[in-house]
This record gives C-alpha cells, sequence and structure tokens, in this order.
C-alpha cells in the first residue's frame, strides 16, 4: 500500500486549515511557519523512494475516482516524477521559509496567499504525479489558475491583473489545447492511463492523428513553459510577490511543460516533426530569452527572460535527445540520450541557481525598495552575503566553473555537437546552426550574468536614488538562497551522485528503452581534455566579457527595433481586435427585444424536436383508434378555431379578451366531453375570475394599436408560429399511436381503499400528490403577494418625489 | 377525435406563438393564456380520449378515463391562473411606469 496519493492531497489539507490558523494566531506567529510543514513532510516522505527509484523501478498505486468512466486517481512515480516532486517540495519548503521573511504579516493577506501556493503546490504534485491523462489535464489546469491567483495578489496594480490576465489566456488556451491532443492520444490507444498508453506505440505512430496530437500536446507544454511565442507572459508575471516568483515562474510550474515533453518523448520521439519542432522552438527560445535578457532594466524581468531562455535550452536539449529512438537501443542512440541526461541535470542546475537569485534579487527588492539597475550599485559592502549568493548564482548560470551550471552547459554544448557528428533526419545541411545558436545565445547568457552582478553589487552606491537604506536581510532571508547556492557548488564537485540516483532514472522514465542497461554509461566530469566544449566556453568567457565592457557602446542596437514588431504588441493588437469582434457579434443578437429572444428559443425547438421527429422517423399517423367525433363535438372544435382567430384579427381590445374567454369556456367544454368533471368545474372558476381581472385592467391598458411593422418582421412571425404550431401537432399525432408501456393510472383507481376517496382526481391532488399540491398552494400565494404588490404599493422613490 | 384535437391544438399553438411574437404586451398575455389551453388539451388528449367514464368512484361506470392528466392539467390550470394574473398586474404596472405597452421600446438600456 502506498501513501503516494496522499502526499499529493496533503498541501490541499493544509490550505483548509490555512485561513482558520490565520484568523487565530495570525498577528501573532507568521502563518508561513504552519505552512512550512507541508512541503517539508513531503519532501522527506518523496526521499524514501530514491534508494527503488536509483535501482529503476517504478511505484503504481491506484485510487478509484469515476470508475465507471475508467477515470481513476492512478499515481505513478519513477525517476522523472520523483526530480520533479523532490524539486516542488524542496524548493517549495525553501521558499515558504524566505517568505515568512519576505510577506509582512502585519500588511499582506498571508492566508490568500498561502492558500493560492499550497493550492499551486498540490496540483503540481498531482501533475507530475498523475497516471491518468484526464487527472493530469485537471492538475495542469489548477496550476495555471493558482499562478493566475498568485500573479494578481495585489490585485490593486494594474500591471498584476494585466500579467495575470495574460499568463491565464495564454496557459489556459494551451491547456485546451493539450486537453484535445490527449483525448486523440487516449482514442489511439483506448485508454487513459499514460504507462498503458506508452506501451501502445506502435498503434500511435501508425495512425493518422499523430501529427495532430503531437501538434497540441506541444502547443501546452510550450504555454506552459514560455517557449517561443508565448513566452510573452512570462515577463510580465514577475508582478508576482518574488518568493512566487522563484517558485512557479522558475523552479516548478514553469517546467510542467518540459516534463510533459520528457514524459511523451517515447510516444512522439523518434519522428522528424518531433525532433524539428522541439529543438528548433527550443533554440529559438533560447537566443531569443538570452538576447532580451541583456536589455533589461529591472532585475525580475532579466530574471525572467534568462528563465525563458534557459527552459529553451532544456527544451532543445529534449528535442535533440529524442533522435536517440530513431536509433533503437545502441552506441548510435546512446550519443543522442545523453541529450536527455543533460536536459535533466539542467533543470536540477536551473532550479538551484535561478531559485537563490530569484530569492537575492527579492532580498535587493526588499532591503534597497527598487529592482531597477539603472538606481543599483555599490551593494557589495553594505549586503556581502548577498553578492556571494549572486555571484554563485550568476556564474553558474553563465556556465562557469567551479559551479554546476559548467557541468550542464558543457553537457548542452556536447550535445549540440552530437547533432553535426551523427546528423539525422535531414541534419547535414543546417545542423551546423544548431552548436553556433547556443555558442552566440551562451555569449549573451554570460553578458546578462555580469550584469546582474557588476551593475548591481559593484560601482558607485547611490543612496539618494533608493527608497530605503540598503543593508543585508535578516538570516532567516538569506538562509534559502544559501542553501540553494550550496548545492550549486555540491553538485559541481559530486555531479556522479546526482546522475546515479536521480538522472539514470529519469533516463529511463524518458526513454524506456534505456531500461534494460539501467542508463547510458557516462561519467560526468569538470574535466575532460582540451575539447571542443572547452574551446567554446573559453570563447563565451573572451567574447562575452569583451561585449560586456563595451555594453554601453552596442546596447543601443536595442532601441532600433520597432515597437510594432513586438510579441507583446501583437497580443495586445490580438485582444483588443478579439474583444470589439466578440462585442460586436453579441451585439448582433442580444438586441434586448424579448421578441427576438423568443425567436431564437422557438426557432431552436423547431428545429430539435423536427430533427429528432425526422432521425428517429418517430412520426407515425394512424387514425383507426381515434374515439369518434359527433356533430356536438365537431361544433365546439370549430368555434374554438374562431374564438382564436378572433383573438388575432381584432381590433380591440374588449374583442380580444372576451374571445379569449370563450376559448377558456370552450375548454372547459372540452373537459365535460373528455369525462373531466373536475376540471371543467375548475376551468370555468378560473376562466371568469380571469376573465374579471383581464376586464380590470383593461381600463387601465393601452388599447390595442393595429401592429406597425415591417412585412419580413410579420412573415417571420408567421413562419415560426405555424413551425411550433405543426411540429406540436405532428407530435400529439405520433404519441397517439405510441405506446411505450401501460398506463399507470390503474393504480389510482383504488382510492376508495388506498386514501378513502371516490374522487380519484380529488384523491391523486390531495393524498397522493399532496406535497406537490401544497407546493402550489404556495406558489398561488406567493403570485397573490405579488399581484398586491404590484397594485398596491408605490415604488419608494417615487413616492418621495 | 384525437386527430381533430390534435390539430386543434396545432392551431392554438400557432395562434399564441403568433401573438407572444407581436409587440404588444396585452397581445403576449393573451398569447400566453391561448398556449396554456393548448397545453392543457395536449396533455389530456395524450392520455386518450372517452376510454371509459369519468373517474369517479361508485358511479355506474367501471371503467375509467386516465386520471392522471386530470390530475396534472388541474394543477397546470390554477399555476397558469396565477401566472396570468401576475402577468397582467406586472403589465399594468410597466404600462402606469413606462408609459408604454410596446416590447419594442421596452429594450434594456445599452451597457447595462
Amino acid at each position: 500500500m502506498s501513501w503516494l496519493y496522499l502526499m499529493i492531497f496533503i498541501p490541499f489539507i493544509f490550505a483548509i486549515f490555512v485561513p482558520f490558523i490565520y484568523k487565530l494566531f495570525g498577528t501573532r506567529i507568521h502563518t508561513g511557519w504552519f505552512v512550512f510543514f507541508a512541503p517539508l513532510a513531503v519532501f522527506l516522505y518523496l526521499l524514501k523512494y530514491i534508494p527503488m527509484i536509483s535501482k529503476g523501478e517504478s511505484v503504481h498505486s491506484k485510487l478509484a475516482w469515476m470508475p465507471s468512466l475508467g477515470i481513476n486517481f492512478t499515481t505513478n512515480i519513477d525517476g522523472l516524477a520523483l526530480i520533479f516532486g523532490l524539486l516542488i517540495t524542496g524548493v517549495g519548503a525553501l521558499v515558504v521559509l524566505y517568505s515568512i521573511y519576505y510577506m509582512s504579516k502585519e500588511r499582506e493577506a498571508l492566508h490568500n496567499f498561502y492558500v493560492y501556493m499550497l493550492l499551486f503546490m498540490g496540483a503540481m504534485l498531482g501533475l507530475v504525479l498523475s497516471d491518468n491523462i484526464l487527472v493530469l489535464y485537471v492538475f495542469w489546469e489548477l496550476t495555471s489558475i493558482s499562478s493566475f491567483l498568485l500573479i494578481a495578489y495585489w490585485y490593486q496594480r494594474k500591471g498584476s491583473r494585466n500579467g495575470a490576465q495574460k499568463s491565464m489566456l495564454i496557459t489556459i488556451f494551451g491547456g485546451l489545447a493539450m486537453l484535445a491532443g490527449l483525448i486523440m492520444l487516449s482514442m489511439m490507444t483506448d485508454t487513459y492511463s499514460i504507462r498503458e498508453i506508452l506501451s501502445k506505440v506502435d498503434l500511435i505512430t501508425s495512425h493518422s492523428l499523430f501529427i495532430p496530437a503531437m501538434i497540441l500536446i506541444l502547443l501546452g507544454a510550450f504555454t506552459k513553459s514560455a517557449q517561443f511565442p508565448f513566452s510573452i507572459w512570462l515577463p510580465d508575471a514577475m508582478e508576482a510577490p518574488t518568493p512566487i516568483s522563484a517558485y512557479l515562474h522558475s523552479a516548478t510550474m514553469v517546467k510542467a511543460g518540459i516534463y510533459l515533453v520528457a514524459r511523451f518523448t517515447s510516444v512522439f520521439g523518434g519522428s522528424a516533426e518531433w525532433f524539428w519542432i522541439v529543438s528548433s522552438i527550443g533554440l529559438i527560445t533560447l537566443i531569443y530569452g538570452s538576447i532580451n535578457a541583456v536589455n533589461q532594466k529591472d532585475l525580475k524581468g532579466l530574471l525572467a527572460y534568462s528563465t525563458i531562455s534557459q527552459l529553451g535550452l532544456i527544451m532543445s536539449l529534449l528535442g535533440v535527445g529524442s533522435a536517440s529512438i530513431y536509433f533503437g537501443y545502441g552506441d548510435e542512440s546512446s550519443v543522442y540520450a545523453f541529450a536527455v541526461l543533460a536536459a535533466m541535470f539542467h533543470l536540477i542546475n536551473h532550479s538551484t541557481f535561478k531559485g537563490s537569485l530569484f530569492m537575492v534579487v527579492g532580498i535587493i527588492d526588499h532591503e534597497t525598495g527598487t529592482r531597477d539597475i539603472r538606481r543599483l550599485g555599490g551593494l557589495i559592502s553594505l549586503m556581502p552575503i548577498s553578492f556571494t549568493i549572486t555571484v554563485i548564482g550568476s556564474f553558474s548560470m553563465a556556465g562557469l566553473p567551479p559551479f554546476n551550471g559548467f557541468l550542464s552547459k558543457e553537457m548542452f554544448f556536447t550535445s549540440m555537437i552530437t547533432v553535426i557528428e551523427s546528423p539525422v533526419f535531414g541534419m547535414e545541411s543546417i545542423g551546423l546552426l544548431f552548436p553556433i545558436i547556443a555558442w552566440v545565445a551562451s555569449i549573451f547568457t554570460f553578458i546578462y550574468c555580469m550584469i546582474l552582478v557588476f551593475k548591481t553589487f559593484l560601482g558607485k552606491h547611490r543612496p539618494e536614488k533608493l527608497d530605503k537604506v540598503a543593508h543585508e536581510a535578516p538570516i532567516g532571508m538569506l538562509i534559502p538562497p544559501m542553501i540553494l547556492a550550496f548545492l550549486v557548488i555540491v553538485i559541481f564537485f559530486f555531479p556522479n551522485v546526482v546522475s546515479e540516483y536521480f538522472l539514470q532514472p529519469a533516463l529511463i522514465a524518458v526513454l524506456p528503452g534505456f531500461a534494460a542497461a539501467g542508463g547510458i554509461d557516462v561519467e560526468i566530469s569538470a574535466w575532460h581534455g582540451w575539447n571542443t566544449e572547452l574551446f567554446m566556453t573559453i570563447g563565451v568567457i573572451v567574447l562575452g566579457a569583451f561585449m560586456y565592457y563595451y555594453l554601453r557602446k552596442w546596447s543601443r542596437i536595442y532601441s532600433y527595433y520597432p515597437q510594432v514588431l513586438t510579441l507583446n504588441n501583437f497580443y495586445n493588437q490580438l485582444l483588443a481586435g478579439m474583444e470589439k469582434l466578440s462585442s460586436k457579434l453579441t451585439k448582433q443578437y442580444m438586441t434586448g427585444f424579448v421578441r427576438d429572444y423568443l425567436v431564437y428559443i422557438f426557432t431552436f425547438m423547431i428545429a430539435l424536436l423536427g430533427c429528432s421527429l425526422w432521425l428517429s422517423k418517430g412520426f407515425s399517423f394512424n387514425a383507426t383508434n381515434d374515439a369518434p367525433i359527433n356533430l356536438f363535438e365537431g361544433g365546439a372544435i370549430v368555434a374554438m378555431l374562431i374564438a382564436a382567430l378572433t383573438v388575432v384579427f381584432s381590433k380591440s381590445r374588449i374583442t380580444a379578451i372576451i374571445a379569449v374567454g370563450a376559448l377558456g369556456y370552450l375548454v372547459s367544454l372540452f373537459f365535460v366531453i373528455f369525462r373531466a368533471p373536475d376540471l371543467a368545474l375548475t376551468q370555468l372558476v378560473v376562466e371568469t375570475v380571469t376573465a374579471a381581472l383581464f376586464l380590470l385592467c383593461f381600463y387601465h391598458l393601452p388599447e390595442l394599436r393595429k401592429e406597425k411593422s415591417k412585412v419580413p418582421f410579420k412573415v417571420v412571425n408567421l413562419l415560426i408560429s405555424l413551425g411550433v404550431g405543426v411540429i406540436v401537432t405532428l407530435i400529439a399525432l405520433s404519441v397517439n399511436n405510441h405506446r411505450l408501456f401501460e398506463s399507470i393510472s390503474y393504480f389510482y383507481e383504488d382510492s376508495y381503499t388506498l386514501a378513502g376517496a371516490k374522487n380519484i382526481v380529488n384523491a391523486i391532488l390531495v393524498d397522493f400528490r399532496g406535497l406537490d399540491t401544497m407546493l402550489e398552494i404556495l406558489v398561488l400565494s406567493i403570485a397573490g403577494l405579488g399581484v398586491y404588490t404590484l397594485i398596491k404599493l408605490q415604488l419608494a422613490g417615487r413616492e418621495k418625489k | 377525435m384525437e386527430t381533430s384535437m390534435s390539430i386543434l391544438i396545432g392551431v392554438l399553438f400557432t395562434i399564441g406563438t403568433y401573438l407572444i411574437l407581436t409587440k404588444s404586451l396585452l397581445r403576449i398575455i393573451l398569447g400566453t393564456s391561448i398556449i396554456s389551453h393548448g397545453v392543457n388539451l395536449l396533455i389530456l388528449t395524450m392520455g386518450g380520449l372517452k376510454k371509459g367514464g369519468p373517474p369517479l368512484l361508485g358511479e355506474s361506470s367501471t371503467t375509467f378515463t386516465d386520471s392522471l392528466p386530470q390530475a396534472l392539467i388541474l394543477t397546470a390550470i390554477v399555476i397558469n391562473f396565477a401566472v396570468t394574473a401576475l402577468f397582467l398586474v406586472l403589465s399594468y404596472r410597466t404600462y402606469k411606469t413606462l408609459g408604454t405597452d410596446d416590447m419594442d421600446q421596452l429594450r434594456g438600456i445599452e451597457d447595462e
């Protein structure tokens, strides 16, 4: 019995209690201390899976949710899910600890903050641990929603609201596309379980829906992981409180797309389309992000673009790695599988160094009151610890030793060079572009890393430009980034431990072909001779340093880029256009005229009933079982027709009202003919009262005018009313010839013994269906009250006049 | 009988719908009234016509017409009365307050 699914619920359970805790102790103890235990507990629990999973096993547990629909709450943990699970809970615990010092318990609505955060944590855990694609989708959208709530946490700010809306629109759009793709997958394989889908890859690759499903799922992954051109939401998401940016928008949520791509690599990988789309989008995002990051003035904006760029890097590695499936299992494929290993490695490394950098930027913001690079400078003497952490994080991101980023960056270069050395999918011609783009992007990465360190901490300190007097942060705020920075160094010195326990199992999860061999034979080492990768890194450092030195000279180039061509401008235009279009469209049919709405209702009714009558071949006509009709009855029918037509054609109110009254009396006549004495009596009474009421109001109502409407208006009305009449007649005729089951009315014929009543209808009303009648009386009294109020009471405002 | 009743009901529905689609409030009320007559007759006809005596025990007949539709219609008549009354008074009040009974002019205001 595995408690894995319980782990997903722990954050949700905590979230329920947060508001109460906040209410009880909120002013004395920071709510974060309570929340802290949720990620910590799950993290410690997940640790116990490490030995098992490092042997290449996976754990599976199942909780029936909607078994009749085949939707079960199935959890599955393997190497890939474990990495994510530990990142979510590990970084989560650190972020909560950090937020305790970052979020003021006096000023902030902490209960909202932590509820949203726990909601996200649970959703993200569910996303990576779930085996059912529909459950995965639900959690996927839940992360989007909690991200939306967290970005809009300071909802008083316009930027927060806009950023939240943008992220919501883009990620939900992708989520819906992904849902369609997932449903296609389940149609192809006839299962909702990811494990079963992965075992039926042959069915999928030969299916005609292969490409559409792939593109739809990739849309989901690319929007979530902020890949070009969907990346525009991530910089705006920086409006969220910094702990959230560190957690959702760099370490975990934006990696959900990476998770999805990795998870489905063994389904779609091996095809040229997957290879090309994933790796080229990844590379474009990589260079787009790094070039833009250099031009940022806001530290968080810089980190946002650098996150986009790093996500692109991981994505391109996964794309290149997917080629290994094309080769099957062997030496040739393990060269490509190396890229997947590098992707997983960089995933972990990125979470450590970027998490610490975000936290430091939060500290700078918190202690100086600004994140604007132009106003900062010379903080090194004031904030030495923050400076150290920044150096570690930035140099790791830039790919310098002795930090973990160096290792994964080298592995990234290796993978990109692989593409030229053993080309696939027509890579012979333009394969050289891969390492070139990677190299150029790395130069820019180096530049913005240097900006982050030196523009902030070196140079002249200008206290007059800061809102606060800068000083070092409290120790509690420094501990979380210190832990992450510590990991950055530790991983550099012991990469093979990480590789053995995390990367190889994850590799097996992504590429099951290597399961038998227990992964690929690889030794990660900092020094591997004077090879191409090392020369590339040296080139990056030399050229990067050179360009950083002359940054002021060439950075003006950015201002020449036309504003019209930015993705943000395109997004804004699209949004405005869509709002205009939809409001125009809505105004077309939402006219505010009751008749138009009735036309829609009646038209729909005619279409629906008519079509179902037509399609089910329900219409039948057989008059042989009809009751006989005599002259008197025939006369009554004709009289009714005349009365009804009189209502339509009468010019005066009184004629119309009297004609309707006559109709009512004729109906009661029919009740007599059809052996319904009670109905006849009631109808007579009601009709008399109604007629009296009509005549009472008649005095006050305006004279009936001749309808001054255009001919088309009348024609449409006539057509629709004829349609309604015909449909009703057809249905009535068909019903007469269909008896699906025997009448149940025989039960009531025993009414004397059952209810002591000789009048069956009365017995039904007051006894068998007594409750109905009681409520009917209630309706009647409410209507009576309404009538009384409308007549007697004036509007309060009117009386004052 | 059932056939001719079905046609009659169809005509009542046609006229009722046509009246509801016009612009004058009074005609709309009359239309709903006519449609409800149609509905009542429809339910009754669906139960089968003149299949036996009135549903009263202790009378001469031993077979009865279907009693269930009658019970349903009885409820319907009363509810319909309540609705018509409320509707009538509501339109009276509308006319008094707004000075028109033309549905075309009773559209909602822009951007409400």
